[in-house]
């Protein structure tokens, strides 16, 4: 058999990040697809032992543009735990909001690139559009569209006052007709359906074996969702998305249903929002070990950190959503088309920044 | 299943205003809490040299000798940390973001010194 092989990225006008695939071909058909990682490590871990604790949360933010704050937040979370400060609830509840605000922007971003990948550059435009009011909400209470830099070890930076929590979810409802019409182009339309149903289909089994984590797990029918193991989202009215089928289509229709869900978590946040504090002094410094998993919106991160009593940390470590996912791409990559790698790469949300760090 | 449901999101898009803006000449107002550069009041600082130490991307040069204070603002992240840390709370935090700079990047130093002590008041008789 006369094989070729056509190298996929780093460069690629799909692929918003570098990845690349050296894709075998017989004819059309891929038969193996040799991943390549670690274009754009910085080598940010390291730089953990040589930053203050506090100031080190900067730079975690700076791991990703996308789940930045979620980085912050799982970072400033194990700092938290090592040294059992008492967070305020007030500060727990901002960062919900603010984490599901996150999620909105993130599948957000995602749809449009999806549109973006199967060639439907009007619905690419539509979406942005609609993440740009997200963004405008960020900049509005954290000073950063895409760096927040408001969570810190103990707390948060600055408060948000309750008249803008509640404007911010009268805003989300505001957008959703928008939303709604948007995400049914997704949902419903012939050529959407036509270009994603049934395509690189992942079992539930498989995906288990995979260790796949977020959406991706999501639409293979398995409910595995960190937000069910934190107390913060304990008293909410919501529950874990999940699509039976596997395929890329499902894969679409959980991120969509995850936007409306969590512009719903927020509007229920932002109703009983607790009235004790934004931060605690973290005074001394951390000595000893943690670990804190969370979800991002492109699945479950885990963050490890070690402190040995000084205020520069021995050793900070992270196991990103992406990292989890790659493998599981390599598998659903044999077989298929070379047309539709592109559209099957990007379903499951890559963020390569996240995962060379 | 709908065929073309985009068309009438597309076709009221050809009626409605453009949804950027044409920058540079219209420049959206910053929000309040945009956290655009920082800039120094060097009449009260005492060039303890706090800000340098807590910077994360060492941005701040400070020379307590010769009481000199710059930042690069092509390094400066706007975290804010510096202003949070300074003991004179002289530091100020600004919603407007510095300008472009050339490619030597000379002009995104911004150096202050100290400025002179007043001259000594004249001895009364």
């Amino acid at each position: 058999m006369k094989t070729t092989i056509i190298p996929l990225g780093p460069q690629h006008p799909v692929l918003p990040e570098p990845l690349s695939f050296d894709l075998v071909l017989d004819n059309e058909r891929v038969i193996e697809a040799i991943p390549s990682i670690g274009f754009i490590h910085r080598g940010l871990e390291l730089l953990a032992p040589k930053r203050d604790f506090e100031e080190f949360v900067m730079i975690a933010e700076r791991i990703c543009g996308i789940c930045s704050f979620m980085h912050g937040m799982g970072y400033c979370s194990a700092v938290e735990d090592v040294m059992a400060l008492p967070v305020p609830r007030r500060a727990l509840q901002l960062r919900v909001i603010l984490a599901e605000l996150s999620r909105v922007h993130s599948h957000l971003l995602w749809l449009g690139l999806a549109a973006d990948a199967f060639g439907f550059e009007n619905l690419f435009m539509q979406t942005w559009r609609l993440r740009e009011d997200v963004l405008d909400i960020f900049e509005e209470t954290t000073g950063g569209r895409v760096i927040f830099n408001i969570v810190k070890v103990g707390g948060m930076r600055k408060d948000v006052d309750d008249a803008t929590l509640a404007r911010i979810a009268a805003k989300l409802e505001s957008i959703k007709p928008q939303l709604k019409q948007i995400t049914d182009v997704f949902l419903n339309d012939y050529t959407v359906r036509n270009r994603l149903a049934g395509l690189a289909v992942l079992s539930g089994a498989q995906a288990r074996e995979l260790c796949v984590v977020g959406p991706m797990l999501r639409a293979s029918g398995v409910a595995e969702d960190q937000r069910t193991r934190s107390p913060m989202y304990a008293g909410l009215d919501w529950e874990v998305v999940t699509e039976p089928d596997g395929d890329c289509y499902s894969r679409c229709r959980v991120r969509v249903r995850e936007i409306f869900q969590s512009i719903n978590l927020i509007s229920q946040v932002a109703g009983k929002m607790a009235a004790d504090g934004v931060a605690v002094k973290a005074a001394g410094a951390p000595n000893g070990e943690a670990f804190f998993r969370a979800e991002q919106p492109r699945g479950e991160v885990v963050y490890y950190v070690r402190g040995n009593g000084t205020r520069f940390l021995e050793r900070f470590r992270v196991r990103t959503p992406t990292f989890a996912n790659v493998p599981a791409v390599i598998k659903l990559l044999k077989g298929v088309e070379l047309a539709d790698v592109p559209t099957i790469i990007l379903t499951i949300d890559p963020c390569i920044s996240c995962m060379e760090r | 299943m709908t065929i073309a449901s985009m068309i009438p999101a597309a076709l009221a898009n050809l009626f409605r205003k453009p949804a950027t803006r044409l920058y540079p000449f219209t420049v959206r107002e910053p929000f309040t809490r945009t956290r655009g550069s920082i800039t120094m009041r060097e009449a009260e600082c005492i060039f303890c040299g706090i800000c340098q130490a807590k910077c994360p991307s060492k941005a701040i040069a400070v020379v307590r000798a010769a009481k000199t204070w710059q930042v690069d603002q092509l390094r400066c992240l706007a975290c804010m940390r510096c202003v949070e840390v300074c003991p004179k709370k002289c530091i100020e935090a600004r919603s407007d973001r510095p300008a472009p700079y050339g490619s030597d990047r000379a002009g995104s130093i911004e150096k202050k010194t100290a400025p002179a002590a007043p001259p000594p008041a004249p001895a009364q008789p």
